[in-house]
């Protein structure tokens, strides 16, 4: 066998191998895609896999009927802008100060912070804390107990420490303040890592359950997660019951499931691709100091 | 003399004062942007701190922290009498240990293929999808996976039953549930773990292929002799990293796709401390628990690094 022949097999199976795992990735969404396109017919007698059976809208139109679940999308679209910017105002605040060597306490203030990363009081400490504050069934219980991540915060701190030293200091010498140096060239410069974080900070808004879970009893202030979490337990409560043959009628049709799962799922999508090419050097800087 | 040190300590004195004062002037402004993080970590980090205590008390709510009595060492003696406890701690290392073995080769294998790859577009596009999943919150993922294992309308046990097998209990017969846990591990976690070995092979000597090349080598033996042990410090410090984290596990994952059925194996410290500080709410128990989580997660994440330091070179710390 020549050596271009057991290439072309070489790169055959390897492209044939990595299309498989992509498929894996995409195949239960396709699934869920189909399940919300399809009659519920179909689904319950399990003739849908990753296409639509008897497509029809009704799941989607239900969904963007139920006025509940447009407040819910609403309000986590908001918490998760508002936590996101607030996380990154006090994430700056705090890296740039700690990048100055000639700061006095600095080495406190980094023992301080890394001390967080590797021990915490538990959540039982956290939730007792947040209810002496009265934060209970507040928005702040789930922005503030999150405001910085340390780990974000080490990532902007070696970014900031990477730009050359020679282009604060000219400014420096021209008389700019500290904080004009940073508005005016650090952050500038900074962009690819905050969009990062700032992505990082939001899925993690986004996608948080816990919390909510924890601190949030008020419908009024359900995340979209905590609404969504409710409906996979009523799943759970089907696949519990199916054992015992209960009515399956009376429970919520597979399809409306399966459009509110992608219905959350959109938005994740729609934002993350443009800043892929950003993430990968942001996570490896975390990789190396994290 | 006497005069002369006087006057000498009192220059000094007024020369650090005015040191002082131009440093304030000049380094006052970091100072203003550091405290408020500053008071967040105090507040909200270093307060739960505090709050641990009531491991050592009978806590109840109306007397607060600082009221309720101390009792010593007492709750640690009901909670290491307490048989849910040791389920939930061997189910926590179970489930770590058996995700490390699934969920760990998966992306070192996933980033050789991608490196081997010589279509750059074919490549950006795979990465793209397989870095999705990282991103789905447990919560949906779960909402997927009751869609897809369902018993009666799962598309997986429509397949085997088209197929004239029987329906396998994913969710509600504790060994399948294994499965089902593994396999959503997997495929949230492997495409997003190839990120630091990619990284890790972009900065591999292109010579050394092209040496190779001249030798003859074939593809394969390229990947065993080349490009494995390039990843291989990366492997190590990542394997060594995830064995520190043995008995940190964390809540959504098993708490979403677990349910009542397969607690046995689905309880884990997380949920068990939820479950008896939040909903029963027994706070000093619970807090005990999640103190031993944290000093034995402690102790395993410091011993991990010094072996990773002894062994790489390269920590965490």
């Amino acid at each position: 066998m020549s050596e271009r022949t057991s290439n072309r097999i070489f790169d055959t199976v390897n492209i044939t191998f990595v299309s498989l795992f992509v498929i894996f990735c995409l195949a239960p969404f396709v699934h869920t895609i189909a399940v919300s396109l399809s009659s519920n017919r179909a689904i319950t007698s399990g003739e849908v896999t990753l296409w639509p059976v008897e497509f029809n809208w009704d799941a989607y139109v239900q969904v963007f009927s139920d006025q509940s679940m447009l407040n819910s999308l609403g309000f986590t679209v908001i918490l998760t802008l508002a936590t996101t910017l607030l996380c990154m105002l006090f994430t700056i605040a705090a890296a740039y100060p700690l990048t100055k060597g000639r700061l006095k306490g600095r080495k406190f203030f980094m023992y301080m912070i890394i001390i967080t990363m590797f021990f915490s009081g538990g959540i039982i400490p956290e939730y007792l804390l947040i209810r002496d504050l009265n934060m209970i069934n507040t928005v702040w219980a789930l922005i503030l107990p999150g405001l910085v991540s340390p780990f974000n915060l080490i990532i902007l701190i070696s970014f900031f420490k990477n730009i050359p030293p020679s282009l604060e200091e000219s400014a420096e010498i021209d008389g700019s303040s500290f904080i004009n140096t940073l508005l005016r060239i650090v952050l500038p410069l900074s962009l690819p890592v905050m969009a990062t974080l700032a992505l990082f900070y939001a899925v993690g808004r986004w996608n948080g359950f816990q919390d909510a879970l924890m601190y949030v009893t008020d419908p009024q202030i359900y995340p979209l997660q905590l609404k969504l979490f409710q409906m996979v337990q009523n799943n759970m409560v089907t696949e519990l019951t199916q054992m015992e043959g209960a009515n399956r009628a009376a429970l919520t049709p597979e399809a409306l499931k399966a459009a509110t799962v992608i219905f959350a799922t959109v938005p994740i999508l729609c934002v993350y691709p443009w800043l892929q090419k950003y993430f990968v050097s942001g996570v490896m800087l975390g990789a190396v100091k994290g | 003399m006497t005069k002369a040190k006087s006057t000498l300590t009192q220059m000094n004195g007024y020369g650090e004062l005015n040191k002082r004062t131009t440093y304030f002037k000049r380094y006052w402004q970091l100072y203003a942007l550091l405290s408020l993080p500053i008071l967040y970590f105090l507040i909200f980090r270093y307060g739960p701190m505090y709050g641990v205590q009531i491991a050592f008390k009978d806590f109840n709510l109306f007397q607060g922290i600082n009221g309720s009595e101390w009792i010593g060492l007492e709750a640690f003696r009901e909670v290491f009498a307490m048989n849910d406890f040791y389920i939930t701690l061997r189910n926590t290392f179970m489930l770590n240990f058996l995700d490390l073995i699934v969920s760990f080769p998966a992306p070192i294998i996933l980033a050789i293929m991608l490196y081997e790859i010589r279509s750059a577009r074919f490549k950006r596009i795979s990465q793209t999808i397989l870095y999705i999943p990282h991103f789905i919150s447990w919560v949906i993922i779960g909402g997927i996976v009751y869609q897809l294992f369902g018993t009666q309308s799962g598309m997986i046990n429509g397949l085997l039953q088209g197929m004239g097998f029987e329906a396998i209990p994913f969710l509600t017969e504790k060994n399948s549930w294994l499965v089902t846990y593994l396999f959503t591990g997997v495929w949230q976690s492997a495409g997003w773990g190839t990120i630091l070995y990619l990284a890790a092979l972009t900065g591999v000597n292109k010579e050394l292929f092209e040496a190779a090349d001249v030798d003859g080598a074939s593809r394969l033996r390229k990947i065993w002799h080349i490009t494995l042990p390039s990843i291989k410090p990366t492997i190590v410090t990542l394997l060594i990293l995830n064995l520190g984290r043995m008995v940190s596990i964390g809540f959504d994952r098993p708490y979403i796709i677990g349910n009542t059925a397969v607690r046995e194996y689905s309880d884990v410290l997380s949920t068990f401390v939820y479950r008896i500080g939040l909903e029963s709410g027994q706070y000093t128990l619970a807090t005990v628990v999640g103190l031993f989580q944290a000093v034995v997660g402690l102790i395993f994440i410091l011993g991990s690094n010094y072996i990773s330091k002894k062994t790489t070179g390269d920590g965490i710390l």
